[in-house]
């Protein structure tokens, strides 16, 4: 087994009130698509966040190939070669294409100009139009304003934009979202020759059938903690689902809290009683479940909720 | 301001493409897209109406020279704002600025041989005004960028205070002897080539490079960008706070720059005669095609939009109209620039 590109240990973050992550694990390793899954809610864009260095955790650790790391802006995870995309996109809807290709990466012309901050706009949007290219995006111009674009265009541009500068690790945050049927071939298209380039792939979808046709792993998340690990060959969507929901806990739990509404977070402290994230599986509410606490250890081995006999062991 | 949620309607839809393109070529719907052809359209109906009605004293070099020259003091300060409305902030502070980095620049010359003074004391007193302009732009841009306190307040805290100094260190009177005659003479009423009022050159020069700055450099597309999404901006490693305190120095040091401008060609301080400036110059930005939201505008734009209350001014001085409907003239031109440019850009943008 080989050792973790990118692993968070017990990474905590709050938001007022929410509890978004309570020491949530995850591990990337190199040259994998792992899927990050869990109902709304459960943390995944924060913990991607903390990962791409947007967001500080309140505690915990990340480590970048073994080496404990302090992610204090973007471009730290920059310079591990980490990109992401984000669930909200993060464009600059004023300007075009090419420019948000190449935000806080511009090229300059070449001499004195260029030492005066010049931009090669030209060069921009060539790069631009090659990257645009290699994921089959149908741009007609990417000269025009980000904002006149379709969502899945926005979408596109977006993921161009992380493809195009990842060496180690990209996350992609629902990518596939507003995308129709080719386009979203396309983008899994991607991250399988990205992957294959030696780059891993973090995706986070709520796609089931697409998560177990592109990863090769998936860590579930819920109520900000991972729950379980699956081999994505070894594994169905029933499984996924259970998971994610809480109702392949083994214990079977006293109802829900009642009235907790479609807060997913857990009620004060640091004991995920059972607010069911998806408020419609009355069975679902968990309990502090063993496999939510965990042996902290082992990073590649998390306690896992289903000892199913057909998921290989990790 | 905030990212565009792709909307339901693109789901499982096929790729879509740009919505199919009218018969124009591309250029031309790319012009025609741009505010400053709008604006422009504007300015030029503005110069032909005046001329048809008064082909004689319009559009004289009279006229065109005395239009320049004043405009060229709003001309800097809206380059300036124009940076910061871009940047999806405001600054009311501009015209007190004004005022305090030509009132402290007059103390030093009051001090230093008064209006014999000799160029010692001009470069010595010019260069207190524009830090005077830097640091107190800077300090304002300090405020939005850390401290999180809205432009709006906090310029308008600037505008006051500005001034209120200004007001304890004179006295509330303007100073004599205040400008040095040498400034007067030579950058105040002389002309380049006995032809361009310096004054004019001066803005000429200012508008093209920081134009050129903001149409061609990273400071320029790094200001967009803030302006068009400032999470975004952070995201991709831009340091925005910094930006910012830059971008509120650079209005403070063009206010310290205009107040140069002003002494040499007034001669006075006129501590009571720039309450307006903020409001005049954000309407010259803003009728440029500059969006209050942030991200939009250009240099070219306030240039345009700067020129048309001065045409507007000059044109009805000519005509004999009581010179205050030129105040009401304008409000109606702006609002209905910002409505048209509404109307345009709902037909353009989606989501
Ligand atoms: N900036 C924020 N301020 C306050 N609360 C936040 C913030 N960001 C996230 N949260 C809260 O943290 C929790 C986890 O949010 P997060 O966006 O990570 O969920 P998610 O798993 O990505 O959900 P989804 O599938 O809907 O994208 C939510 O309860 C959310 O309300
Ligand atoms: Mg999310």
């Amino acid at each position: 087994m080989t050792e973790p590109l990118l692993e968070a240990r017990k990474v905590s973050k709050r938001y007022g009130q929410v509890h978004a992550l309570q020491g949530a694990d995850f591990t990337v390793r190199p040259g994998e698509v792992v899927a990050l899954i869990g109902d709304n809610g459960a943390g995944k864009s924060t913990l991607v966040k903390t990962l791409s260095g947007t967001v500080r955790p309140d505690s915990g650790q990340i480590l970048v190939a073994g080496v404990p790391v302090e992610l204090g802006s973007p471009l730290d995870a920059r310079r591990h070669g980490v990109e992401t995309v984000y669930q909200d996109l993060a464009l600059a809807p004023d300007l075009d294409a090419a420019a948000n290709l190449h935000l806080g990466r511009e090229l300059y012309r070449p001499g004195l100009l260029g030492r005066l901050g010049v931009l090669d706009r030209a060069a921009m949007r060539r790069s631009a139009v090659t990257a645009f290219a290699e994921l089959g995006v149908d741009l007609r111009d990417v000269g025009v304003p980000v904002a006149s674009l379709s969502g899945g265009q926005r979408q596109s541009v977006a993921v161009a934009r992380a493809v195009a500068f990842a060496n180690r690790i990209i996350f992609m945050d629902e990518p596939t979202a507003a995308l129709g049927v080719v386009q979203r071939g396309r983008v899994l298209e991607t991250i399988r020759r990205v992957r294959d380039r030696g780059v891993s792939v973090v995706l986070i979808s709520h796609n089931m059938p697409e998560v177990l046709s592109v990863a090769d792993r998936v860590e579930v998340l819920r109520l900000g903690r991972r729950v379980a690990v699956f081999e994505a060959a070894h594994t169905s969507v029933e499984e996924l689902v259970g998971a994610m929901t809480g109702a392949l806990d083994p214990v079977p739990a006293e109802p829900g809290p009642t009235g907790s509404g479609p807060a997913q977070s857990s009620r004060n402290g640091s004991d995920p009683t059972g607010s069911d994230p998806t408020g419609s599986d009355p069975t679902g509410s968990d309990p502090a479940a063993p496999g939510a606490a965990g042996q902290p250890s082992a990073p590649g081995k998390p306690a896992r909720p289903t000892p199913g006999p057909e998921d290989g062991a990790l | 301001m905030s990212t565009h949620v792709p909307g339901e309607a693109d789901r499982a839809a096929a790729p879509a493409p740009l919505r199919p393109g009218r018969t124009l070529p591309g250029w031309v719907r790319r012009i025609a897209a741009m505010n400053e052809t709008w604006t422009f359209g504007v300015l030029v109906l503005l110069v032909a109406f005046f001329t048809a009605a008064r082909p004689d004293t319009f559009l004289t070099r009279y006229d065109i020279t005395q239009i320049a020259t004043n405009a060229a003091i709003y001309l800097v300060l809206g380059v300036g704002m124009t940076f910061v409305i871009i940047v999806a902030g405001i600054d009311l502070s501009v015209g007190s600025v004004l005022v305090l980095s030509a009132v402290l620049s007059a103390e030093y010359t009051i001090h230093h041989g008064g209006a014999g003074s000799g160029w010692g004391t001009v470069a010595v007193s010019t260069l207190i005004a524009l830090v005077t302009g830097v640091v107190w732009g800077g300090l304002q841009g300090w405020l939005v960028a850390k401290a999180k306190v809205p432009p709006l307040i906090v310029t308008l805290g600037g505008f006051g205070a500005a001034l209120g100094l200004a007001q304890i260190i004179t006295g509330g009177q303007d100073p004599t002897g205040a400008v040095s005659g040498e400034l007067q003479h030579s950058i105040g009423f002389g002309k380049l080539f006995g032809q361009i009022p310096w004054l004019v050159v001066i803005a000429f020069a200012t508008t093209v490079v920081f134009g050129l700055v903001l149409a061609f450099t990273r400071f320029g597309r790094y200001t967009y960008a803030i302006g068009s999404n400032p999470e975004a901006a952070r995201r991709v490693g831009i340091d925005v706070d910094r930006h910012l305190v830059k971008i509120y120095a650079l209005t403070g040091l063009l206010s310290g720059l205009g107040s140069v401008m002003w002494l040499a060609y007034f001669g006075t301080t006129s501590i009571a005669g720039h309450s307006s400036d903020n409001l005049k110059v954000i309407t010259a930005v803003v009728l440029g095609g500059a969006s209050l939201f942030g991200g939009r505008g250009s240099v070219l734009g306030t240039v345009i939009g700067v020129f048309i209350p001065a045409v507007l001014t000059t044109g009805l001085i000519i005509m004999d109209v009581q010179q205050y409907w030129q105040d009401v003239a304008i409000g109606i031109v702006l609002v209905a620039a910002v409505y048209l440019d509404q109307f345009r850009r709902r037909g353009r943008e989606r989501g």
